[in-house]
């Protein structure tokens, strides 16, 4: 039975390269505390943009550089500053999560890429903006968002 | 209560179709279900009888569900949560159709609709086949109804209701001034909708011609597939485990064709029109709706081995199942968010209910597969005698096995998340996630290219060594002569990922180069130029021509706008250089081998969509041309850009671009007050309409006239030169005294510019603190990448010639059918 054999062997070699690339991926997905308790190693970690912070990126002076502060997504409201050296980040400051890419080094995340999420044909994006002039002078017309946010998630 | 404004009509009558959906998809399934077990024909052909009239029901219920919720958009009804979530007054007729397939209930009903069309086709011309495979077909058809039913059985809610009013629908729940007395807790006011001006509009990415071909496509491809898998399930149930290859070749060949074009326009519009810097990236979403592809290649070749020689049935069933099983676990992944994090993709769906209900919908279809499929898989016929390793069909059963092996491990990769959902881990994919793609790709590139060239010169059955020599010698040595010539020539260097993988693409090149000479060679050395019969032929071409598009641009592809020529960056040697370059308006940056200037942007008359003027010049000074790259600009007052690229296309490369960033508007009135800015000496500065450089600094402190300055005063004096883009250079040196404890600033002005310079500080180091006044222009600047695509044009002509070469082959086999129909 030859073929068998080949058959055979080409599925076991399959199967090993399998496994080997699916569970030595080398890399976690991780919190802001375990990145910082494991400098220099590659992780995923999600995060959300620290708000109270600002954004610095100067493109006149250096388009790549990009930094921002990072909050963990998590209750433990971990932050860390974040270094990006990819230019603008699509989406940075309207993405409520954000998986970087990257390293903890020291002081900062040094990040390699930055997946915000991209508008998708699924994506529930729901701000409901009635119009001011339907006669309603007292109410706060911008205050009417994130009304199906937690039934979307 | 009534509610003023809100037309009811239309949705009432969705909701009666959908329901006759639901009970005509059930009653054609069992009633079809019923003629397949039926022991004598009057029985099977009463019971057929009703199972058409149920289906036909079904499909004028789907068309239907489809006009009246097309009416609903189109018609601006945003009482529909449905139009107020996709679609606006301002949006054009022509994306009213992107804008029903954009939401998770328009998609399965764009493949319901597909499937309709399909059993049509199957009712008409399956002949003995119709009851069993219909049933697959109307049971799918019952399953898809009960996604967009959304009705509540037993508090589960089952499926997604198109036709649900914006008012029950959650999404007013917060919002204050909608409600009585702008309390939330109280009811809704009578004329709410009177405040709902405007849907919520199609997302501006999506607002492109790629979502409304591209979607149609994908699921036609999507739904098509469950025909090889219903005529397999037929085959097995019906225990006529062979006969059906014959009507279901031409089946698979289609879905293949129309599948592969499926994706591959999903991967043009990633290119074209979003900025992901390429068209494939190995997300989930690209994979999940590959392997199914992979599969159904596999299962096609299979079956060509079955119908030549009588092996391989088996493996055929079994990819043509698998096949249609990745579809609905593709569904699962995409749909469910379980892919969460993986994915460049947002998907949020329907939550944990969407979860069960898919996860149900594979169990209906695949566990009797299954079932059927194991128990009787010693029935199977086969032959016991081993196939020669000079035949043609062992090479491609061995080719079919590396494709489905490829399959396996894209999917297992794309499954990582469900692995830590199962066993709670939190692997991540590895850092260069693409590559640990491609490293194991490469190979079976080199594999299927190496098969696909050669195995048409070998015979079904056994082929004679002095046959099969003569006919290859000569397409062997034209291709090695073309490889050797592009490897040498064609500089296809990428050297990234190490030398190793590097060999690994100039040898998978070579074998590409191969592919397509020798299948071009097949056509006349072969078939004799006969074109009915060169199905084969053509599409392997075209498959070469894929995958020679595919190596060549992604491992030749060019940043252009490497950060090294234009605006300095402090870059570290150990960086690499940034792929995103500052334009400023007017002053030309060098770039490869363009000169590039922003010459100015203007704006859509409707939307908040900017164009950016970007010239490319060759410095040869032998072209000129403008791309226009634009984007979205704090779209719905969300903070940021969406851009959209623009690309220029060149017979063997694109020159592609695409906006990063613009100067931010809120700045430009800074402008007219003074702003500081530091520098270091030789250090550059921008303006509005040239650049400042920080030649040198002095500072006096001896022959300064005490009485003005006291005993410690001291002078600096910044020396600037200034180049305005008119090419006018300004010398200026303003200056900044410490008078008897006292600090006074001495500006200077370049009166052409209206430019005044402060010197605002002088640290010890020598940087200064510059302000800089302009009086009357706005600085205005743009980042931008920019990539060089080879050969890209080569993967899309690729794409067309195999999907034309399927379809002759699936003419071929319908016409064959229907002349050994006609004999019998």
């Amino acid at each position: 039975m030859k073929k068998i054999h080949i058959i055979l062997l080409v599925f076991i070699a399959g199967a090993i390269a399998l496994l080997i690339s699916l569970l030595n991926t080398g890399s976690t997905y991780d919190t802001i505390t375990e990145a910082k308790a494991k400098p220099g190693k590659f992780v995923h970690v999600a995060v959300r943009r620290d708000t109270t912070m600002s954004v610095e990126y100067d493109q006149l002076k250096d388009p790549n550089y990009l930094s921002f502060h990072a909050v963990a997504v998590d209750t433990s409201k971990e932050k860390m500053r974040v270094v990006y050296r990819g230019g603008p980040i699509e989406n940075l400051m309207i993405s409520e999560r954000l998986i970087l890419k990257g390293k903890y080094n020291g002081d900062h995340f040094e990040c390699q890429e930055v997946q915000s999420k991209c508008p998708s044909k699924y994506k529930e994006n729901m701000k409901p903006q009635p119009n001011k002039s339907a006669g309603q002078p007292t109410e706060k017309s911008t205050e009417t968002s994130s009304a199906t946010n937690s039934e979307a998630n | 209560m009534d509610y003023i404004g809100e037309h009811l009509l239309p949705g009432q009558l969705g909701q009666f179709f959908i329901a006759l959906s639901l009970v005509a998809s059930l009653v054609a399934t069992f009633s079809y279900f019923k003629s397949a077990q039926s022991k004598n024909n009057a029985d099977a052909s009463h019971w057929k009888k009703l199972a058409r009239y149920a289906f036909f029901t079904e499909v004028i219920s789907i068309l239907a569900i489809f006009s009246i919720l097309f009416y609903i958009i189109h018609g601006h009804l945003f009482e529909y949560k449905y139009a107020w979530q996709h679609s606006s007054r301002s949006l054009e007729f022509k994306y009213m159709l992107a804008c029903f397939w954009e939401g998770q209930e328009g998609s399965f009903l764009l493949w319901s609709i597909w499937h309709c069309v399909l059993g049509l086709i199957l009712i008409k011309t399956s002949k003995k086949w119709e009851a069993p495979v219909m049933t697959v077909v109307s049971l799918a058809q019952f399953c898809l109804a009960t996604m967009i039913a959304g009705i509540y059985i037993f508090g589960w809610k089952m499926g997604s209701n198109p036709f649900i009013l914006l008012r029950d629908s959650g999404v007013l729940d917060n919002a204050p001034m909608l409600h009585i007395n702008g309390d939330v807790n109280l009811g809704l006011r009578q004329d709410f909708l009177l405040s709902i001006k405007d849907g919520n509009d199609l997302n501006p990415l999506l607002q492109n011609y790629w979502m409304v071909i591209h979607p149609p496509v994908l699921f036609l491809g999507f739904a098509s597939t469950i025909v090889p898998f219903a005529f397999v399930v037929a085959g097995l149930w019906k225990k006529q485990y062979g006969e059906w290859t014959k009507q279901g070749l031409p089946w698979a060949l289609f879905s293949a064709a129309v599948l592969g074009v499926g994706i591959m326009m999903g991967a043009m519009w990633a290119y074209e029109s979003l900025t992901f810097g390429g068209y494939w990236a190995w997300d989930p979403v690209e994979n999940a709706s590959l392997v199914p592809w992979l599969v159904l290649i596999s299962g096609i070749h299979t079956l060509l081995i079955y119908k030549h020689t009588g092996y391989s049935l088996r493996a055929t069933n079994l990819f043509f199942i698998l096949s249609f099983g990745f579809i609905l676990y593709s569904t699962f992944l995409t749909r469910t968010g379980v892919l969460g994090d993986t994915s460049v993709h947002a998907f949020t769906g329907e939550g944990s209910n969407l979860l069960i209900h898919l996860l149900s919908f594979m169990a209906i279809f695949l566990l009797p597969a299954f079932i059927l499929f194991f128990n009787r898989y010693r029935e199977i016929p086969t032959i016991r005698k081993e196939e020669s390793s000079s035949s043609r069909e062992f090479w491609m059963f061995i080719g079919s096995l590396v494709f489905f092996l490829s399959a396996l491990v894209i999917i297992g990769k794309t499954s990582l998340p469900v692995f830590n959902l199962i066993f709670g881990t939190k692997l991540a994919p590895p850092e260069n996630a693409e590559y640990s793609y491609n490293q194991i790709h490469v190979f079976v590139a080199i594999i299927i290219a190496l098969l696909t060239a050669v195995a048409q010169y070998l015979k079904y059955k056994e082929t004679n060594s002095k046959y099969f020599l003569k006919k290859i010698v000569g397409p062997t040595v034209i291709a090695a002569i073309a490889a050797s010539l592009i490897l040498a020539f064609g500089k296809v260097n990428y050297e990234k990922e190490g030398i190793g993988f590097m060999a690994a693409i100039w040898i998978a090149v070579a074998c590409s180069v191969y592919t397509i000479v020798a299948n071009a060679a097949y056509i006349w050395l072969g078939i004799k130029g006969k074109l009915k019969l060169s199905g084969g032929s053509i599409s392997h071409v075209g498959f070469g021509m894929v995958l020679l598009g595919i190596l060549i641009s992604s491992s030749k592809k060019e940043v252009l706008s490497n950060n090294i020529n234009g605006i300095p960056a402090p870059l570290d040697k150990s960086e690499n250089p940034g792929e995103n370059l500052t334009l400023v308006k007017g002053l030309t940056v060098d770039m490869d081998k363009y000169s590039l200037t922003y010459d100015g942007d203007s704006a859509h008359p409707k939307k908040q969509l900017s164009y950016y003027k970007v010239r490319f010049k060759s410095k040869n000074g032998k072209e000129e041309f403008v791309l226009t790259p634009n984007s979205f600009v704090n779209y719905k007052g969300n903070e940021g850009l969406m851009s959209n690229p623009d690309a220029r296309h060149y017979w063997n490369h694109d020159i592609f671009t695409y906006i990063t960033s613009i100067s931010n508007p809120d700045k430009k009135g800074d402008t007219i007050s003074i702003k500081p800015n530091k520098m270091n000496l030789g250090d550059s500065l921008f303006y509005s309409s040239g650049f400042i450089i920080l030649q040198e600094v002095k500072k006096s402190t001896d022959s300064l006239p005490v009485d003005l300055f006291g005993k410690d005063g001291s002078l600096h004096e910044a020396r600037l030169k200034v180049h305005s883009k008119t090419g006018s250079v300004y010398s200026i040196a303003p200056k900044l005294a410490v008078a008897k404890g006292e600090v006074l600033a001495l500006p200077d002005t370049v009166i052409a510019e209206s430019l005044i310079l402060q010197l605002q500080k002088v640290n010890p180091d020598n940087s200064i603190v510059l302000g800089v006044k302009e009086s009357n222009s706005i600085m205005d600047y743009i980042t931008i990448k920019a990539y060089k695509f080879p050969f890209i044009a080569l993967l899309w002509a690729g794409v067309i010639i195999t999907a034309i070469g399927i379809t002759i082959s699936m003419v071929r086999r319908i016409q064959l059918n229907r002349k050994s129909g006609a004999e019998s």
